[in-house]
């Protein structure tokens, strides 16, 4: 037993070596989503802001929509006619039909496809990203962000958050936001959307994560079971040995 | 007079001579009994045909009265050994009773290798070896193949307890010697497994063509452009291009798939069949083989089936738990197994902002940083593995176990296994001075661990002590003379201090202390 | 190692259960492996129903769509080509569509259709899987692989290798102009027949 303990304290440690810290301003860090995948309502509105205010530009090329109907529980027929516009099918994934060199001309680059950023960033970036946005006069489209510096993407959800400034710290550096107008949601029901917006995301990224845990309970309680069963038996055969 | 006819293990079927007739007996385990009167006749020839035919009759007529399944393994066991190969390597072969926990790796390797074949079958049933196709087919496979995602997480899972699991079995035979003679073969093969094992992983990982495929392998095959003269052909003879592209991809799927893993089968085949010749080492690093009963058994040894078998389920029941917990609540374990910037495509034009190999090979990697010089890290960094190869003529002390040896090889132990984990851990960080300065630090030290080994093979005089701590000391000296300037003369110095005051005390220590005495190895297993 | 344990019943009985959950956890991980092998949810979602506007489709024409990767016939059928259709027991195997494999309980009719000038079927030979050629002059369905023919609703003529009736996918008509393969008639418009 004590060398089943070394064991765990090995597997602990390889995981426990923390990530290297990338140089992200302060105050994008200061902005964590609070989503939960279990929680269907979040991922279901999620799923309609993204619809509404995002899909326009930005591809989820892997995203089946029929899977998303089915994983979010949202009937098929409604699914379809809500939405999904550009009369695709179903069975199809969510992707656009902009063109890679109108993007360009419109945006300077293509949007990306945000399938698997909640992956390859995270999720907390996301939800950074969408809080973040500040006036800018240099910038073209009047925004600047501080978890993308100076992204080419306007900010599509500035009428609902309303203006905001960024306060510099003595040393330049940006420490909070102050607000120049008010938008049409309250700063509460912003931080709602745009989380609700990272948890879809974050399901997007991987939607095979809603199965994963309720299987793996199972897997586990099997298993636990034969290494118990193994264990008495083992004692049992073993006690030939002297 | 007596002729015996037939003898088939322990049943022998002979014929004694009476009265100028044969008489026939059977001889079961000692007993004999009386089969037939006279065989009619007084030529021996004769008669000994007579008897082949009885026993054929006899045979038959045990088989058929035993069932059916028996039959038929009776039948193959004929034509194909299989029993005697159950019999030979687990039923009637004798491992030593005393295996403890770290003795559960060997078999968990083999059971990942088993799973690592079995789900790359699959994945390569929907996975596609194309620059245009890969990245999309793996996430194909993550979302549209049913439980495509479970396969796929299990099999990168398991490259990352491959070398969980094998790094621990290593670690097991250094600590209690098994690399010694007569196990030096069983040693050479486990290296070039890890070897091969390496180079799955390597090319299995451009597979999914994501950022840190594309930019890892990038890396690595830069290496072999450092190599003199060659290299740079070398390099786009490996490629296949003038940069990773799609032959690349294709070439390396095709190794991945079907030529390592056949190298490394055969390897395991090898490692086993040496291991079965010579039989298991133990903790306590005695051989069994030297006490054995009357029938040739070794006091000492259990049969592996059913005592090992059965508590190899034990370790496998754990392991698998473990391994499930991973598959199904931490599959990308933080970023460690699967990194983030691998969910981005493989953008020739775009390298990310720091590239970490996987963790399994970041130890090598740091040693291949810590030299500034591209060329010479590459070559420390080939050292540092084909030194492995060596360690059964680097380490020539009869003793076998850590259990029986001085204080200062478990010192020297314990310091090479933080070392190369302290590696292992600079090898994600991106360098800084005091990063790097660790780095050739412990890079120097998985060094000194083989040298120190060799020096503790026999116990050495004043002269020999202080020659070879002499030599090993001016040689980082020097090496550290030729790159202190005023910007780094503080770190340089405070390294070379501690390196050199290791050296010494590990070496001039036994001189003055009995640091270095050894303990009575036991002549039987203890326990 | 004695043979002869006290406990033998209780060692049995142990190595017993585990070999039975072991085997039992051993099947069970199989099927992960097993329904990969099935229809990816890709390979689904290109099964899906196809809709085919037929307003354009002139009397006698055909077009070929493609349903779960197979050919799909549809054939405005001419008055010539209804009259031509008989269910004489001597000329084909199946005169009265009595195998039910080869066409919903819709299609089940002289016709095998739902209207009788709108012919849909599955362009696969029901012999060895060839894709039989279009005859409008000899109202017929012809399959130069072996030389099956069949009539102009799919009915196998006598003397043909291949054994059962073109088969009927299932269909429906979401307006008059419109139909949708892949989907049964709602209940409602089984009238239709």
């Amino acid at each position: 037993m004590k060398n089943l303990f070394i064991f765990f304290i090995f597997f602990a440690l390889s995981i426990n070596i923390s990530l290297a810290a990338s140089q992200k301003s302060e105050l994008a860090q200061k902005y964590k989503a609070s989503n939960s995948i279990s929680n269907k309502a979040s991922l279901q509105r999620g799923a309609k802001y993204y619809v509404n205010y995002c899909s326009g530009c930005h591809s989820l090329k892997y995203m089946r929509m029929n899977t998303l109907a089915k994983d979010l529980g949202i009937d098929e027929v409604i699914f379809s006619k809500n939405l999904i516009f550009a009369n695709k099918k179903i069975g199809e994934t969510m992707t656009i039909p902009m063109k890679e060199a109108d993007a360009i001309q419109w945006f300077g680059a293509l949007p990306p496809d945000l399938s698997l950023t909640a992956r390859s960033k995270g999720a907390d970036y996301i939800y950074a990203k969408l809080n973040t946005y500040y006036e800018d006069d240099n910038s073209v489209t009047g925004y600047n962000n501080i978890a993308y510096p100076n992204t080419s993407m306007p900010h599509i959800l500035a009428e609902l958050q309303g203006g905001q400034k960024i306060v510099l710290d003595s040393n330049n550096n940006p420490i909070s936001f102050d607000k120049t107008s008010e938008g049409s949601f309250s700063d509460k029901e912003y931080k709602q959307l745009t989380n609700d917006i990272t948890n879809f995301l974050v399901y997007v990224s991987e939607p095979a994560k809603l199965k994963r845990y309720s299987m793996g309970f199972w897997v586990l309680l099997f298993l636990f079971i034969f290494t118990i069963l193994a264990y008495y038996t083992k004692k049992e055969f073993w006690k030939d040995v002297h | 007079m007596e002729k015996v006819l037939l003898r088939d293990g322990e049943i022998t079927l002979h014929t004694r001579e009476r009265s100028n007739k044969w008489q026939m007996y059977i001889n079961i385990k000692g007993t004999d009994i009386f089969v037939r009167k006279s065989t009619g006749t007084a030529n021996l020839d004769d008669a000994a045909q007579i008897a082949t035919k009885y026993y054929d009759q006899l045979k038959s007529k045990a088989n058929s009265a035993s069932n059916s399944a028996s039959g038929v393994i009776g039948w193959v066991d004929e034509r194909l050994p299989i029993l005697s190969f159950v019999r030979d390597h687990l039923t009637n072969y004798y491992a030593p009773k005393n295996f403890n926990f770290w003795y559960f790796f060997g078999s968990l390797a083999f059971v990942i290798l088993f799973l690592q074949i079995f789900t790359g079958i699959f994945l390569a049933m929907h996975y596609k070896p194309d620059a245009k196709l890969a990245f999309d087919s793996v996430e194909f496979i993550m979302r549209d193949v049913n439980l495509g995602w479970l396969i796929r997480y299990m099999h990168s899972t398991g490259a990352s307890a491959f070398f969980v699991v094998v790094y621990l079995h290593m670690f097991r035979a250094l600590m209690y010697g098994s690399f010694k003679k007569p196990r030096e073969l069983i040693w050479l093969f486990g290296v070039f497994i890890y070897l091969a094992l390496m180079a799955e992983a390597f090319m299995g990982y451009l597979l999914p063509w994501g950022q840190m495929s594309y930019w890892g392998a990038q890396v690595i095959i830069n290496l072999f452009t450092t190599i003199p003269f060659i290299g740079p052909e070398l390099g786009v003879w490996i490629r296949g291009d003038f940069a990773i592209s799609d032959p690349t991809l294709t070439r390396f799927f095709a190794l991945h798939i079907v030529a390592v893993p056949m190298v490394i089968l055969l390897l395991v085949i090898l490692h086993l069949a040496a291991l079965h010749t010579v039989g298991s080492n133990n903790p306590d690093g005695v051989e069994i083989k030297k006490y054995k009963d009357e029938n040739g058994v070794p006091l000492d040894g259990v049969p592996f089936h059913p005592y090992y078998t059965v508590k190899d389920f034990v370790g496998i029941g754990v392991f698998l738990f473990l391994f499930s917990t991973t598959v199904f609540f931490m599959p990308e374990m933080g970023g460690y197994f699967l990194e983030h910037a691998n969910f981005i495509p493989a953008n020739p034009l775009v390298t990310p902002e720091h590239i970490a190999p996987v963790w399994y090979f970041t130890p090598f990697y740091s040693i291949l940083r810590a030299i500034p010089d591209p060329a010479f890290g590459a070559l420390a960094m080939a050292l540092s593995i084909v030194v492995l190869f060596f360690l059964p003529w680097i380490d020539n002390n009869p003793i076998k176990s850590i259990r029986y040896r001085s204080m200062l090889f478990r010192i020297n132990l314990f310091v090479f296994v933080t070392g190369f984990l302290i590696l292992g851990y600079l090898g994600v960080k991106a360098p800084t001075p005091l990063y790097s300065a660790l780095a050739l630090r412990f890079s120097e030290m998985y060094f000194i661990f083989f040298a120190l080994l060799f020096f503790y093979s026999k116990s050495r005089g004043n002269f020999f002590s202080y020659i070879f701590a002499g030599s090993m000391i001016s040689l980082i000296t020097i090496y550290d003379l030729t790159r202190i300037s005023l910007d780094n003369y503080i770190l340089i110095l405070t390294g070379l201090f501690l390196v050199c005051a290791f050296i010494l005390f590990m070496t001039i220590s036994p001189l003055y202390t009995n640091l270095n005495k050894e303990k009575e190895v036991p002549e039987r297993v203890t326990g | 190692m004695s043979s002869d344990n006290p406990d033998n019943s209780r060692r049995k009985f142990l190595s017993g259960s585990l070999t039975l959950v072991g085997g039992t956890g051993a099947a069970a991980t199989l099927w992960p492996f097993l329904s990969s092998m099935a229809p990816s949810a890709k390979a689904k979602a290109a099964g899906a129903p196809v809709k085919v506007d037929i307003s354009e489709l002139k009397d006698g024409e055909k077009i070929d769509l493609i349903w779960r990767k197979k050919p799909i016939w549809v054939v405005k059928r001419t008055k010539a080509m209804l009259d031509s259709i008989n269910t004489n027991e001597a000329k084909h195997k199946d005169p009265l569509s009595d195998n039910t494999e080869q066409q919903p309980d819709f299609a089940k009719n002289k016709f095998r259709s739902l209207k009788p000038e709108v012919l849909v079927l599955e362009g696969v030979c029901t012999h060895l899987g060839c894709n039989p050629a279009y005859n409008p002059e000899e109202n017929n369905f012809f399959c130069a692989c072996h030389g099956s023919k069949f009539d102009m609703a799919g009915k196998v003529s006598n003397g043909s290798p291949a054994g059962a009736n073109l088969k009927v996918p299932p269909y429906r008509f979401e307006d008059d102009n419109t139909i949708v393969v892949g989907e049964m008639p709602a209940p409602a418009s089984k009238d239709n027949v």
